[in-house]
């Protein structure tokens, strides 16, 4: 929070205190003639991140995967100053340009993860690590990710050699509202906010079913998917009275009637941002029914589900998410580790696609993180069996363009598109194969990772001298 | 056929017997055995075992032939260790046999029996050996004592118990130290006590015998079967220290057939691992420093102990024990050769469980645990096309595979109707 300056006059004697506690909005001393109005510090912590220096790149005679839904054999793409310049069967490159043959090999955007909890359930995990549940009260919406990211966790490396260049660290889904998300740039450095991706819009995340009941059944609810469905209510409700307050305060303060600005509420502040449409909702959500039912707590309270996590029933009613136009963040075949994980079947992501509903592939896994390529190309070939004939080009939208999408971050990322950032991996063949490794990887133009150069993997402080250190991983 | 069939069941007939014969022909047979890898072979089943293996062979008048010309064929993958047959859902859903709390018959362990649990009808059987698991090792996953009883090998047909008390297992790494007053330096102290106290019993306990031991008096019948090498000895260490310790207990007891489980760092004592031929089931996807256990974590472990000459068997899960081979493929992907990938879903896990002789390859007189793959089965784009159990091709249907079928059908319908109407 911080005080401008009005239009009448200059006033910033409150400025650090209102850091600490906020005087004016906590006060219960007779009120100081107000010339300045009370706002709400959109980015408190900002990104610091800064690309490795990267050289004008082409890779030729190799197999692209635009990651928009085009194949293009024997292509070349060329990237500099951190972005994709050009790419197709014949591009102009400059003479002084580093040049790699990509025969045999093929080139894809950069894979986005919309699931990690790496950082805030780092390896090693041990309790003092443990960093991703705030399971104290259903609702910590006001709690956020970023604040206990421990960017030495060896797990943004490997994640690296996998081919991802972002993603979003979730908290986990104990509470009804988890708290807030943060997407990051997976070149791994000192500070969460040096891994920054700059400008994403923040996540919020909501957790259904078995999860919440569990954690809180015995501590004062909610016991039920009653209890939860109640709690997300209550919550809309009270974040849209807070809404309200605000805009009394705002109104008052135009017609300079000298308000008194609402108490600031952390937990309120993230919701009415949901409400606003300014942060992205991800909904950790398995059964169908549960899902519907939260689509109509959506319209009930008029926001919007980006994206359905887990979503491992929303084969279920592809049409409906469609319809409203909600994605599902899936895993190719994980099932039965609880009730509602009961009915998960290979071939859900291609009938998401198949609908025609934005289906993603999502790991919530520090191992599956490094092999989503592999997710996505079992979930494809499991379509095909079926009947459900979508191309590699096309299934790579699971990996990319729709993660990016739903991390509002596709103008920037998860496309090979001019102008994009090159956010880029070269494979070393076909990456719908188990033997398929990625050989580099590029995040804005620099090389983050390079198979053939163990000198140049990321070694996180914690693994440096250490049994292993350096090693291949 | 299938209502006699029944009614022979029925009438407590092995339905082997009436299987039919079977001459799988023209595939590319990876036999796990001597022979290696055969081209354009013909496999011979009768009786629900494998008669007969070679190329260019006739095809007697009474044999069903399938053409699997194009096609992969490996020995049915047998689980290295799971809970198959004791879980249904993990978490919230009843009891799981797989976890045990509080059991009086017991004081250290050693006496829980798996095989008294197994239930053929869990819906992982049928998901599992339609992705081509034709068998697996199971056992206890959770609880309160030094030792996790005795695991059975387990058939993924309808006939479920193949081997009682084929291993015990024990927790000789952090895990197992939390259990035993948080400390190795009593958790080893109390297994080696528990191991003597057997020893030191001649012959059976009997009813009226008074016996104070640590050890219930059922413990004591379980450990005796570990000494005499009659059921391996399953010790999960990761840290190479707790590794040299395996090795160790290995010299102090040359009787006791010892396998390490999970070995996160083996490769870091490859060599000492196969100079006292201890074999090793791991997943070789595991690189992370998930403790201090675990530093030396990599994805090369399992080409590391292939190189030194340590077997290596693959596949630790048990909803999801189909993505064995996907686990095999990565190990393959980083170095492991690829021979010894398929061994470590068929023939390792069989050596190691002293089912040699009946599972996990692809020769004369074994059980008829077959697999018929579209491709490579380590390449997660291909599947297991048909299965056979002991000689019987089964039905390619799971609960899986009918949801599937529902709403594939649901989606294409032109109008809705109720999906619980929609039959597959």
């Amino acid at each position: 929070m911080q005080r401008i300056p009005s239009r009448f006059g200059v006033a910033v004697a409150c400025v650090f205190s209102l850091a600490v506690v906020g005087c004016s909005t906590t006060s219960k001393k007779e009120q100081q003639p107000s010339d300045t109005k009370v706002t709400i510090q959109p980015n408190p912590y900002p990104s610091t991140y800064t690309p490795i220096d990267g050289q004008p790149t082409v890779i030729t005679n190799v197999t692209i995967l635009t990651g928009t839904g085009e194949k293009i054999e024997n292509g070349a793409i060329y990237f500099a100053d951190g972005k994709v310049a050009a790419l197709g069967t014949d591009i102009d490159k400059p003479a002084d340009a580093v040049v790699i043959d990509g025969k045999g090999k093929w080139v894809t955007p950069g894979i986005i993860d919309t699931h990690s909890h790496l950082g805030v359930y780092p390896n090693p995990s041990t309790r003092s690590h443990s960093d991703g549940n705030e399971m104290v009260n259903p609702v910590t919406a006001g709690v956020w990710a970023e604040h206990a990211v421990w960017p030495q966790d060896p797990g943004f490396g490997r994640a690296l050699a996998g081919g991802v260049t972002s993603m979003q660290i979730l908290p986990g889904s104990a509470n009804l509202f988890g708290g807030r998300s943060v997407v990051l740039k997976n070149v791994p450095n000192r500070t969460m906010q040096d891994m920054k991706f700059p400008d994403a819009p923040h996540g919020l995340k909501m957790a259904c079913g078995e999860n919440p009941k569990r954690v809180y059944g015995e501590k004062g609810g909610p016991m039920t998917r009653m209890g939860n469905v109640a709690g997300y209510r209550q919550a809309w409700s009270d974040a849209q009275n807070y809404i309200i307050q605000w805009e009394r305060y705002e109104r008052e303060f135009e017609k300079g009637k000298n308000p008194k600005p609402p108490k600031r509420d952390l937990k309120l502040e993230t919701l009415a941002g949901v409400l606003k449409g300014d942060i992205l909702v991800h909904m950790h959500c398995y059964r169908a029914d549960e899902m519907t039912v939260m689509m109509d707590v959506m319209k009930e309270f008029d926001y919007k589900i980006g994206t359905f996590h887990h979503a491992v029933e929303a084969y279920k009613i592809a049409d409906k998410l469609k319809e409203n136009n909600v994605c599902s963040a899936m895993w190719a075949d994980w099932w039965g580790f609880k009730m509602e994980a009961y009915d998960g079947i290979r071939e859900n992501i291609p009938l998401v696609h198949q609908a025609g509903a934005c289906a993603i592939v999502h790991s919530d896994s520090d191992l599956g993180i490094q092999r989503l390529n592999q997710e996505a190309a079992k979930a494809w070939s499991d379509g095909r069996r079926a009947g459900i004939d979508i191309s590699q080009a096309d299934a790579w939208q699971w990996l990319s363009a729709n993660p990016a999408k739903a991390l509002g971050i596709y103008d920037q990322t998860g496309s090979l598109e001019v102008g994009k950032n090159a956010d880029i991996v070269l494979w070393s063949g076909d990456p719908f194969s188990t033997y398929t490794q990625a050989e580099k990887v590029y995040v804005d133009g620099g090389l983050a990772y390079d198979r053939a150069k163990p000198e140049h993997w990321p070694v996180s402080d914690f693994e440096l001298g250490q049994v292993g250190e350096g090693d291949e991983k | 056929m299938k209502l006699m069939l029944s009614l022979l069941a029925s009438a407590v007939i092995s339905t082997s017997v009436w299987a039919e014969n079977i001459a799988i022909i023209g595939g590319k047979v990876h036999t796990m055995t001597q022979l290696g890898t055969m081209e354009k072979a013909t496999i011979l089943i009768k009786d629900g075992k494998i008669a007969q293996i070679d190329r260019d062979l006739r095809v007697p008048d009474n044999y069903r032939k399938i053409d699997a010309s194009g096609k992969v064929i490996t020995p049915g993958f047998v689980g290295a260790l799971t809970t198959l047959g004791l879980v249904e859902v993990s978490m919230s859903a009843g009891v799981v046999d797989s976890s045990v709390k509080k059991a009086g018959v017991t004081k250290t362990g050693a006496a829980l029996d798996v095989s008294y649990a197994l239930n053929p009808d869990s819906s992982l059987v049928k998901i599992s050996r339609v992705e081509g698991i034709t068998s697996a090792a199971t056992a206890i996953s959770s609880v309160d004592t030094l030792f996790y009883g005795q695991g059975a090998v387990m058939s993924l047909g309808d006939d479920p118990l193949l081997k009682a008390h084929a291993f015990m297992k024990v927790d000789v790494g952090s895990d197992g130290a939390e259990g035993e007053g948080g400390s190795r330096a009593a958790l080893w102290v109390a297994l080696e006590t528990a191991l003597e106290e057997a020893a030191s019993v001649e012959g059976k306990l009997n009813a009226q015998d008074d016996w104070h031991g640590m050890n219930s008096r059922a413990d004591v019948a379980a450990l005796k079967k570990v000494l005499s090498g009659k059921m391996p000895l399953f010790m999960q260490a990761d840290r190479a220290a707790d590794i040299r310790q395996v090795i160790a207990f290995k010299k102090r007891h040359p009787d006791i057939k010892v396998v390490l489980v999970h070995g996160v760092e083996a490769w870091r004592v490859a060599k000492q691992l196969a100079a006292n031929n201890i074999p090793v089931i791991i997943d070789p996807e595991f690189n992370l420093p998930g403790g201090f256990d675990q530093l030396g974590a990599t994805l090369a472990n399992a080409a590391r102990l292939e190189k030194a000459g340590v077997m290596v068997a693959i596949g630790m899960d048990t909803h999801n024990i189909r993505l064995a081979a996907q686990h095999a493929g990565n190990a393959v992907a980083n170095g492991l050769s690829h021979e010894a990938g398929l061994a470590s879903l068929t023939s390792a896990p069989a050596k190691i469980l002293g089912m040699q002789d009946t599972i996990g390859s692809i020769s004369q007189g074994k059980r008829a645990d077959i697999v018929i793959w579209s491709g490579d089965p380590l390449e997660v784009t291909q599947a297991a096309e048909q299965v056979f159990v002991n000689g019987e091709p089964i039905k390619m249907e799971s609960r899986q595979t009918k949801l599937r079928d529902r709403y594939l059908s649901s989606q294409k319908a032109s109008h809705s109707q109720p999906t619980q109407y929609l039959r597959p």
